[in-house]
């Protein structure tokens, strides 16, 4: 975490991430609620590149930060598949980020994405975050962290951040889905209440310098 | 000394190790409440899970920082975040195996979005994360990190020159 904090001070990024930073200093804070959201482009596990500006014919995009390792992105790999094939004909498709570096985390490697988004026929996009700076923009701070940004003439705005539903353990004893309630709050028009929700997830294995 | 007084000593020998790694499941309101009656404790809490790796990598710090206090009013507490239903298959097992000293309870709430905050509202819900707190003044402190020995003890120390 040292490390991290020396990687994250170079001043380059601060730049780019417009000096916004948490109160420890270490982390970038990245967007909030309401913010325009930063446009990226990242290699998809078929090799072709994948960016917002994919997505053209759409009311928006669920983005999520999720990886192959992490315990808690497993428990909602399933949730994050019905989520898409739910959603994605009314126009709001998943676009499925892993930010973590594999030096750290091997099982997070780019092979080992494919492996898996084959095995569990993903029907969206899986890319990598090779430079970790679309995590950094977002202010991803760990797996899985939903993204919901609604599509605008000009661009996308961050509707929503934070978790899938309120029960990772157990999606049969799920009492509110959060995602699926805001891109329905959006779809109606209506204001997207709770806008940000929090979980508890895996840290994003940064790399090290 | 006889057989018997042999075989009490080695029973109360091994009870004794069997109780370190008892976990009992807790509520958030549980742990406020041990805060709240910890007269001049400080509390060092450390949130992780047996299926986060840099949670496992710093636990011996917490071991050892648990294992070097001497009369001061320090508490080292490990809160898992396991599913409460391996408490006794994994979280038990694992702490035996590994021989950590400190207390574990395991934190029994579903939805993270509706303690979180409770605990501290920089904390993103990613782990490892430790937070230290004054029972006296309710003074809090969160780390959304991971430690060595040497950046625990530190950050201890720093914390509690404030509290004096």
């Amino acid at each position: 975490m040292i490390l991290l904090a020396r990687v994250l001070l170079i001043p380059i990024l601060i730049l780019l991430l417009a000096g916004r930073q948490s109160m420890a200093g270490e982390l970038p804070e990245g967007v909030a609620v309401g913010d325009a959201a930063p446009n990226f482009v990242v290699k998809n596990i078929d090799g072709r590149n994948v960016g917002l500006s994919s997505f053209q014919d759409v009311e928006g995009v669920i983005l999520i930060f999720t990886c192959n390792h992490c315990p808690y992105s497993k428990l909602y790999e399933d949730r994050i598949i019905a989520l898409h094939k739910e959603f994605a004909s009314k126009g709001w498709p998943v676009l499925a980020v892993n930010p973590n570096d594999p030096a750290v985390e091997p099982e997070d490697s780019f092979e080992n994405m494919q492996k898996r988004a084959k095995e569990k026929e993903f029907p969206f996009p899986y890319a990598m975050d090779e430079t970790q700076v679309v995590a950094k923009a977002y202010g991803a701070r760990r797996t899985p962290h939903v993204f919901l940004l609604k599509k605008e003439k000009a661009g996308f705005r961050v509707a929503y951040i934070g978790a899938i539903d309120d029960n990772a353990r157990d999606a049969k004893a799920v009492s509110t889905r959060y995602t699926a309630n805001a891109i329905e709050a959006i779809r109606a028009g209506s204001p997207v209440e709770p806008a940000f929700t929090k979980a508890i997830g895996c840290t994003i294995k940064w790399r090290e310098e | 000394m006889n057989m018997r007084t042999r075989l009490i000593i080695l029973f109360l020998l091994l009870a004794s190790m069997a109780g370190t790694a008892q976990v009992s499941l807790v509520r958030v309101a549980d742990l406020e409440q041990r805060f709240a009656a910890g007269a001049d404790t400080t509390f060092i809490v450390n949130f992780w899970a047996t299926w986060c790796k840099p949670c496992i990598a710093e636990l011996p710090a917490f071991d050892q920082l648990h294992r070097g206090i001497v009369d001061r009013p320090i508490k080292v507490l490990l809160v898992s975040l396991d599913d409460p239903e391996e408490v006794k298959s994994v979280v038990e097992p694992f702490l035996k195996r590994k021989g950590f000293q400190p207390e574990c309870v395991l934190l029994d709430e579903p939805d993270a979005n509706s303690w979180i905050d409770a605990i501290d509202e920089s904390w993103s819900g990613a782990i490892p994360a430790t937070l230290m707190v004054e029972a006296t003044s309710g003074r809090r402190q969160f780390h959304e990190t991971d430690f060595t020995y040497a950046e625990l003890t530190k950050a201890v120390e720093a914390f509690m020159r404030v509290a004096r």
